[in-house]
């Protein structure tokens, strides 16, 4: 795997030397093709080629932040996945959800999961959320290649901080474009197709401190307007009960609401609907 | 030309061996032993430099001798870990594949270079039971023993473990098992063969805690350390959540900006109380 095997058997001096304390500078050196945008790719447009991943929603509240992702992945009109999962854990305290091209939002969450757990054992001390978030902008970065060719992802970070400047702004949240600009958000922020439709959900219903669990119902709705708008975004699927996938990170850690939690909340949602299909 | 004088491979493996063997009997010892709950690091360690390391989910890192040397192992040890973690699958990092790599590595560097390194480590993996832990010692030479129940290393190895022997019981609680540990570790270099009692602060401890899912170690100081050396409980959750401890407090600046905080134009009104009285 790693290139250069010392013949006497003894671990190659990239493993063993000082230099660095990121994963991926160690991949640069140790096994460059298995990072992300060091693939030579062939002209021409590849956008139609794998699946996207569509809406993510992020709000912060008064505990930290809560972040939801609907569960369809589209390729051209055809619905690739009914049930991908697009949220996950970074590390312990923050959070990472991906839009754009399905595979290589999942190649780049995962080596961000690696790198962030890689400096806190190195390091014995775990990255700021800043440094967390400039970390992840300089990875999409690395992709702007495959993104000029139709290969774009584009991720959604947030966490709870740890060290805050203002203990009430705990919760943050920060977006990127595809060049690798990095923006902290203000409350609430969304990516994804379906993104303008679950932005402009929230931006009517939310509140400055709002609690944790009014943030599940606030993400959950955002993400059935987005679907109600945007065919890529998949809304709840009560007939084979699929539902977004909702996770927190607060002082206590993050947390993924278990599928009863979460039914409960998409089962509300879509009553309400029924009666009033505007929200 | 200086006269180049003969000297037997085997009195150049014996000169090694000594040398590595007095820079190893100079530093203080540790001892890791499997108790009910999970694998026990402790290291007689009075610095903030660790000698006691996470390396993967359910495997933990443990070394003597020279700072430089066993830091340079453990690195490897995370790097090698992490790539195959992030390759393959999680559950295919195992104990017994990183004490082969640190073998083989200390064996080309004790019979190719001119000074062997003086270190002694153990890799510990925690299984589902007693019986399924794996504790591997690695020495200086790149020998490798499979310890079942409990080791000690440094300089006076063979006095600890006559007491660790005696006392070892894998069905034993986490204060008791830590008991024995600083019994052990005290048992030598008190002044005219006397024991010593060693206290929180001359103790780094760590555990590989079995019942957890995900990462295992975790780190004991403070509080919750000195509780557990006078026999009292501690609540699971009191224990340290993550091996590594959370960055400082954030400075009030853009996360954008890669400039020093203090060309943000912030007033310190602190600085201007310093020559406040007129000094």
């Amino acid at each position: 795997m790693a290139k250069d095997f010392d013949p006497s058997g003894r671990l190659p001096d990239v493993f063993t030397n000082a230099g660095t304390s990121s994963f991926t500078q160690f991949l640069t050196y140790a096994a460059p093709e298995m990072l992300p945008g060091r693939r030579p790719l062939p002209p021409g447009l590849a956008g139609d080629l794998a699946p996207h991943g569509t809406t993510i929603v992020a709000i912060a509240t008064a505990e930290g932040v809560v972040m939801a992702g609907d569960r369809r992945a589209t390729m051209g009109n055809l619905i690739a996945s009914r049930d991908i999962e697009k949220v996950h854990p970074a590390d312990s305290y923050s959070l990472i959800g991906i839009a754009g091209t399905a595979g290589i939002g999942i190649e780049l969450m995962r080596l961000f999961q690696v790198e962030l757990e890689h400096y806190e054992k190195i390091e014995g001390i775990m990255l700021s959320l800043d440094g967390k978030a400039n970390r992840l902008a300089g990875m999409v970065r690395g992709n702007l290649g495959a993104a000029m060719q139709g290969l774009a992802v584009v991720p959604l970070f947030a966490g709870y901080d740890l060290s805050p400047t203002d203990p009430s702004k705990a919760g943050r949240i920060f977006s990127f474009d595809v060049a690798g600009g990095l923006y902290e958000e203000t409350g609430y922020d969304s990516i994804g197709s379906g993104s303008l439709f679950a932005k402009s959900a929230l931006k009517k219903k939310y509140r400055k401190g709002v609690s944790t669990e009014d943030a599940v119902r606030l993400a959950v709705e955002a993400l059935y307007d987005a679907a109600d708008d945007d065919t890529a975004t998949g809304g709840p699927d009560v007939t084979r009960k699929i539902y977004p996938v909702v996770m927190s990170a607060t002082a206590q850690g993050t947390r993924r609401l278990t599928e009863e939690e979460i039914t409960a909340v998409a089962e509300q949602v879509v009553a309400g609907r029924m009666e009033n299909p505007g929200g | 030309m200086a006269m180049q004088f003969y000297a037997s491979p085997e009195q150049v493996q014996r000169d090694r061996s000594e040398y590595a063997r007095k820079g190893i009997a100079r530093g203080r010892s540790a001892v890791v032993l499997t108790y009910e709950g999970g694998i026990l690091l402790v290291a007689e360690n009075i610095t903030t430099l660790r000698k006691i390391s996470e390396i993967y989910d359910r495997i933990g890192f443990a070394a003597v001798g020279r700072y430089n040397e066993f830091e340079n192992l453990r690195r490897a040890g995370v790097r090698m870990a992490d790539l195959n973690g992030y390759s393959y699958d999680r559950r295919d990092v195992t104990g017994r594949g990183l004490a082969n790599a640190f073998t083989q590595t200390l064996g080309a560097i004790f019979s190719e270079t001119q000074k062997p390194y003086e270190v002694e480590i153990c890799i510990a993996q925690v299984g589902a039971s007693p019986e399924a832990d794996e504790l591997y010692r690695i020495t200086y030479d790149g020998s490798v023993m499979d310890e079942p129940g409990f080791m000690a290393m440094g300089g006076q190895a063979e006095a600890i473990s006559t007491v660790l022997r005696e006392g070892h019981d894998e069905a034993a609680d986490l204060p008791t098992a830590l008991a024995l540990a600083a019994k052990a570790l005290g048992s030598v270099g008190g002044e005219n063969g006397q024991t010593r009692e060693l206290e929180a602060k001359q103790l780094e401890v760590a555990v590989l805690d079995r019942r957890r899912k995900g990462r295992t170690f975790r780190r004991i100081a403070g509080t919750a350390l000195t509780t557990l050396l006078g026999h009292g409980s501690v609540a699971e959750q009191d224990l340290g959540e993550t091996d590594a401890a959370p960055p400082s407090p954030a400075e009030d600046k853009p996360t954008i900006s890669a400039a020093s905080v203090d060309l943000e134009g912030a007033t310190d009104e602190s600085a201007d109380e310093v020559n406040g009285d007129g000094s």
